[in-house]
């Protein structure tokens, strides 16, 4: 299984890197959604106003969404179902590499995004740096959790605009948990507890996908 | 000789006993100390709850389960998700109306950034969800699966619903029924009012529920000879 999701990850992560979609398409939209948001709150607020978390994770959660759908057209594309199918790769295996691979999209697109808000959000520097494992441990969830929904909603093969009326209610949870832990790294508070949440729906989705995924990719 | 008898009797007995909770719940049942009339919401707003969150949504889950598990996999069971996800949405939506009539005089606002009432909220997007899903794709068997699997997914908002007041400070009361040790909160006609609304609609879901069933099967059937009479009209066209 390990195996698998190592061979599938590496083969995402390579198209990603020869394509390039996530450096000239999803991360210009990311920072220009960071940018749009501290706008709508006005110069004087968006500085001020203690939403950078939320805007953050708001960001991401358009950007996962790009990327969910993004990495399901890579797979329902003929010749990559065709190779999955002749090749017998275990489906928990799949999950997992196709997880794997969306999470360091994610993870690298929220580097950049927190830089983002430490410039355009005024976010202190010091405790973004100490909400850096909270965030891993959610933007990780939000990939286990996007595979698993980009699956159900077919990606490629069903109407993009399924996945979001799937996914933000599943997505609405880890939103209020990154954004808690944030804050709390910024502000003070209970950082740990906001944390574990992250980390137990981390755990979670990535049962469920492993117990779950073959049963939607078979044919 | 039961299935004709539960066939005639479900609908006249539901209906009998959403009148008498009515009666005692607006004419009976004395008024609240605190809340006054208020509190007559009670005999109709955690009966909707009960059935949306769990006896619909619970329904819904199980058969999706038994769908997935080969052994009981049929389309009986996709359809009784189906169904059950529909009542389900309906009485969310009943759930959060009657919980937002009860929370602008009691809160002061019609809605609050509240973790029960956030939660239901997002159940009911789940089920929105679910059933643009299974719009969206026309084979039947992958429709079935990736329906039911969204069930299950869903269903794990439910104990965080339940829980909810318990974890986290919530503007919504505790438990409406039962204190902490498990005695009995109401006592009195309000008890028997509450228990009677209970059944009422325990009843009324089970009798939308066969009602939307019997629908969905004359639809699949509607489907199926409209589908074989396509093909039979085709096939003439071919022999001339």
């Amino acid at each position: 299984m390990i195996r698998t999701a190592l061979l599938v990850a590496a083969k995402d992560l390579r198209i990603e890197r020869r394509s390039r979609v996530l450096l000239w398409q999803v991360l210009p939209f990311g920072v220009m959604a960071l940018v749009l948001s501290g706008l709508a709150l006005g110069p004087t607020r968006a500085g001020h106003s203690g939403a950078g978390p939320g805007l953050f994770y708001l960001v991401m959660l358009l950007v996962a969404l790009l990327m969910i759908n993004r990495s399901r057209v890579i797979e329902s594309s003929p010749g990559t179902q065709a190779s999955v199918a002749t090749l017998g790769l275990d489906p928990a295996g799949v999950f997992l590499g196709k997880a794997l691979a969306l999470a360091v999209e994610l993870w690298l697109t929220g580097l950049v995004l927190l830089g983002g808000s430490v410039l355009v959000l005024h976010t202190a520097p010091a405790g973004t740096v100490s909400a850096l494992p909270s965030v891993v441990v959610t933007l990780g969830a939000l990939a286990a959790a996007g595979t698993l929904y980009g699956a159900l909603s077919g990606g490629g093969q069903g109407p993009a605009t399924l996945l979001p009326v799937l996914s933000l209610p599943a997505f609405a949870p880890l939103l209020i948990a990154g954004e808690r832990s944030f804050s709390a790294a910024l502000h003070g508070g209970a950082l740990w507890r906001w944390w574990l949440i992250s980390l137990v729906a981390l755990v979670a989705y990535l049962g469920i996908g492993i117990l779950l995924y073959g049963v939607l990719e078979e044919s | 000789m039961m299935k004709l008898l539960s066939q005639r009797l479900l609908g006249p007995v539901t209906l009998i006993l959403l009148a008498l909770t009515f009666w005692l719940g607006l004419w009976v049942t004395p008024p609240d100390k605190v809340q006054g009339n208020l509190a007559r919401l009670l005999y109709v707003h955690p009966a909707i709850a009960w059935v949306a969150l769990y006896l619909s949504f619970g329904t819904a889950t199980i058969a999706s389960a038994l769908y997935l598990w080969k052994r009981s996999r049929s389309p009986v069971m996709d359809r009784v998700a189906h169904c059950a996800m529909e009542v389900s949405l309906v009485f969310i939506i009943l759930t959060l109306i009657t919980g937002s009539i009860w929370g602008r005089p009691a809160w002061g606002v019609w809605w609050a950034w509240d973790a029960r009432l956030t939660s239901t909220a997002v159940l009911g997007v789940f089920a929105v969800g679910y059933l643009a899903l299974r719009r969206a794709n026309d084979d039947f068997e992958l429709r079935a699966r990736r329906s039911a699997v969204l069930a299950i997914l869903a269903a794990i908002n439910v104990p965080i619903i339940h829980f909810s007041v318990q974890w986290w400070k919530t503007l919504h009361q505790g438990a409406s029924v039962f204190t902490e040790s498990g005695n009995f909160k109401v006592h009195g006609i309000m008890l028997t009012t509450l228990f009677i609304s209970l059944a009422a609609f325990t009843l009324l879901f089970f009798w939308l529920l066969r009602a939307r069933y019997r629908v969905q099967v004359l639809r699949d059937e509607r489907e199926r000879v409209s589908l074989d009479e396509a093909l039979t009209q085709r096939r003439r066209e071919g022999v001339h």
